[in-house]
């Protein structure tokens, strides 16, 4: 706790000797990791290796078994304004009731209990200003169910920013777009970093959309794991002694190609 | 046959008549609960469960007509257990509309069974489905009040998180939202309502009050807010309208409710289809 305590920037997030199992199957044990503020963490691996579980705890969702969790210092608070959080593309009903600005609005304030009749006017500034922000500004009155994907995925960013969070958890946000639009999700999300200074964990299970902008990597298999910059972790070496199996990562114009994890991959196994 | 399914003659001396105004004052009660319900019942594709709800109610209204204790209470007794069990079942459509299948056959047979063993007069039993408007009481009147003022209140409590979770689940789920709690307790309101409601309007208004209005709505505007505003109106065009024009023919409210809230669900799939 102490050596969190008085670094001179608190981590974003940290985790010492974290453990977590389901049953007789250990997900991961033994995890340190500081996420710096503005840094953008990928964290990789095969289905069932606990990536999306590792989100569930920093969000306050699953206790560890071991170890210790803190979010800017503090234990993880379900509900905290202190983290936004991006899920999956998903289709959503076509006559489900809600525009864009109040699905944004939701991210804000969604949690809490009553109507929410005060502060309508500082609400609708900055439902506006995330709207803007992630130039889905004229669409704003659209019912969310008509919307594409794509148009859906800048919201859901907008959504996750409204609250001004310190940390920003991403679980496959890409997914199902086309590479036109990853493109221009994994942008907004890598502008908020660099101007508001927020730690970005990003669960993924395809890393080239996002290689530029990534500055570690979190590889999960089986219960082992490895962290590191994408050069040092995204290598032949380092994914075959994950695996335990021999992986080639090949570097083909700028994308990395990863064979012969996939034989490995235990996708029956996902908890 | 027409004339004397549109006719307004003595309507207004009917109006003047104290069980008639009971009559109106309950069904502007249950429009307003309705229609604040509605745009979450669809938002949250619970169309069916309300069915299942309201037919439960049923069964519980004959097995309390049987034994001989208050019609009401069983009705509430019906609905609520109903409720629970499905608002246990979550969001997961598939498996909850399967279940609500096989408890709404089970339910439905065994009043049917239950009336029919019944000894007693056969308007009793035809209530419970077309419901008995005219037959308003104060006591009613005071039950229905209540539930009116409770769900309205739990509702301002819990509305933010509940429109959360009925929209978009998974992020509320991320962000706190008790989403697994809001399942049952929105089913009790729903329960209350349709169990207090059952025995005055019948089983089939109540179902044509708590989806109608909601997927009206839906169709020409995505605002919460004003999806709301429109399902309240909606609802209490359908339930004071239909009570009025049922008046002066005598027949049973029913049918005059449905048409006008199915009417309105008309309008607003023509006008939503021009938005598009």
């Amino acid at each position: 706790m102490t050596d969190v305590a008085t670094r001179v920037r608190t981590a974003a997030v940290s985790l010492r000797g974290a453990a977590l199992r389901f049953g007789e199957r250990t997900l991961w044990e033994g995890l340190d990791l500081d996420v710096e503020p503005g840094e953008f963490l990928a964290v990789l691996g095969p289905n069932g290796s606990g990536k999306t579980t590792l989100l569930r705890v920093l969000l306050g969702l699953q206790p560890l078994h071991a170890g210790q969790v803190l979010i800017g210092g503090r234990p993880p608070a379900r509900g905290s304004g202190a983290i936004g959080y991006v899920p999956q593309q998903k289709a959503l009903a076509e006559d489900l009731p809600l525009r864009a600005r109040d699905l944004v609005g939701l991210g804000l304030d969604g949690h809490r209990l009553g109507i929410g009749l005060r502060g309508r006017s500082v609400r609708r500034e900055r439902v506006r200003a995330a709207l803007e922000s992630v130039g889905a500004g004229h669409y704003a009155n659209a019912p969310v169910g008509r919307l594409s994907g794509g148009e859906q995925q800048r919201l859901r960013v907008a959504q996750a920013l409204v609250g001004d969070p310190s940390v920003l958890l991403c679980d496959e946000p890409l997914l199902s777009l086309d590479l036109a639009h990853q493109q221009v999700v994994a942008h907004l999300i890598d502008r908020r970093r660099r101007a508001a200074d927020t730690a970005v964990v990003f669960v993924t299970h395809e890393i080239n959309p996002i290689l530029p902008l990534v500055d570690r990597v979190l590889y999960l298999v089986d219960g082992r794991f490895r962290v590191g910059t994408p050069d040092e972790v995204m290598t032949s070496a380092t994914l075959s002694t994950l695996y335990r199996t021999d992986v080639d990562v090949l570097r083909v114009r700028g994308r990395l190609v990863v064979v012969g994890a996939d034989a490995h991959c235990h996708p029956e196994e996902a908890p | 046959m027409i004339d004397r399914l549109f006719t307004f003659a003595g309507t207004g001396e009917l109006l003047g008549q104290g069980f008639v105004q009971s009559a109106l004052l309950a069904a502007a009660l249950l429009g307003l609960v309705a229609g604040v319900l509605a745009p979450l019942i669809v938002a949250r594709g619970m169309a069916f469960a309300v069915h299942g709800t309201a037919e439960l109610a049923f069964t519980g209204g004959a097995a309390a007509l049987l034994v001989g204790v208050s019609v009401s209470l069983g009705a509430v007794a019906g609905a609520v257990a109903a409720g629970i069990v499905f608002g246990l079942l979550g969001l997961r459509q598939r498996e909850r509309d399967s279940v609500i299948g096989v408890v709404l056959a089970f339910g439905l047979g065994l009043g049917v069974l239950m009336i029919a063993l019944y000894p007693g007069r056969a308007a009793n039993k035809f209530g419970l489905l077309t419901g008995s408007i005219v037959a308003v009481d104060s006591t009613n009147l005071a039950v229905l009040g209540t539930v009116t003022v409770v769900v309205l209140a739990v509702l301002a409590v819990v509305y933010r998180p509940l429109l959360f979770a009925s929209t978009d689940p998974d992020v509320a789920v991320a962000r706190g939202v008790p989403v697994r709690l809001l399942s049952p307790l929105f089913a009790v309101l729903i329960a209350l309502t349709t169990a207090l409601a059952v025995p005055i309007v019948g089983a089939v208004i109540v179902l044509a009050v708590t989806v109608i209005p909601g997927a009206a709505a839906a169709r020409v505007t995505a605002s919460p807010v004003v999806a709301t505003l429109l399902a309240v109106l909606f609802a209490e065009l359908a339930l004071v309208g239909g009570t009025v024009a049922s008046l002066a023919p005598g027949l049973p409210v029913s049918g005059y409710v449905a048409t006008i809230a199915f009417l309105c669900y008309l309008g607003c799939r023509l006008l939503g289809r021009q938005r598009a």
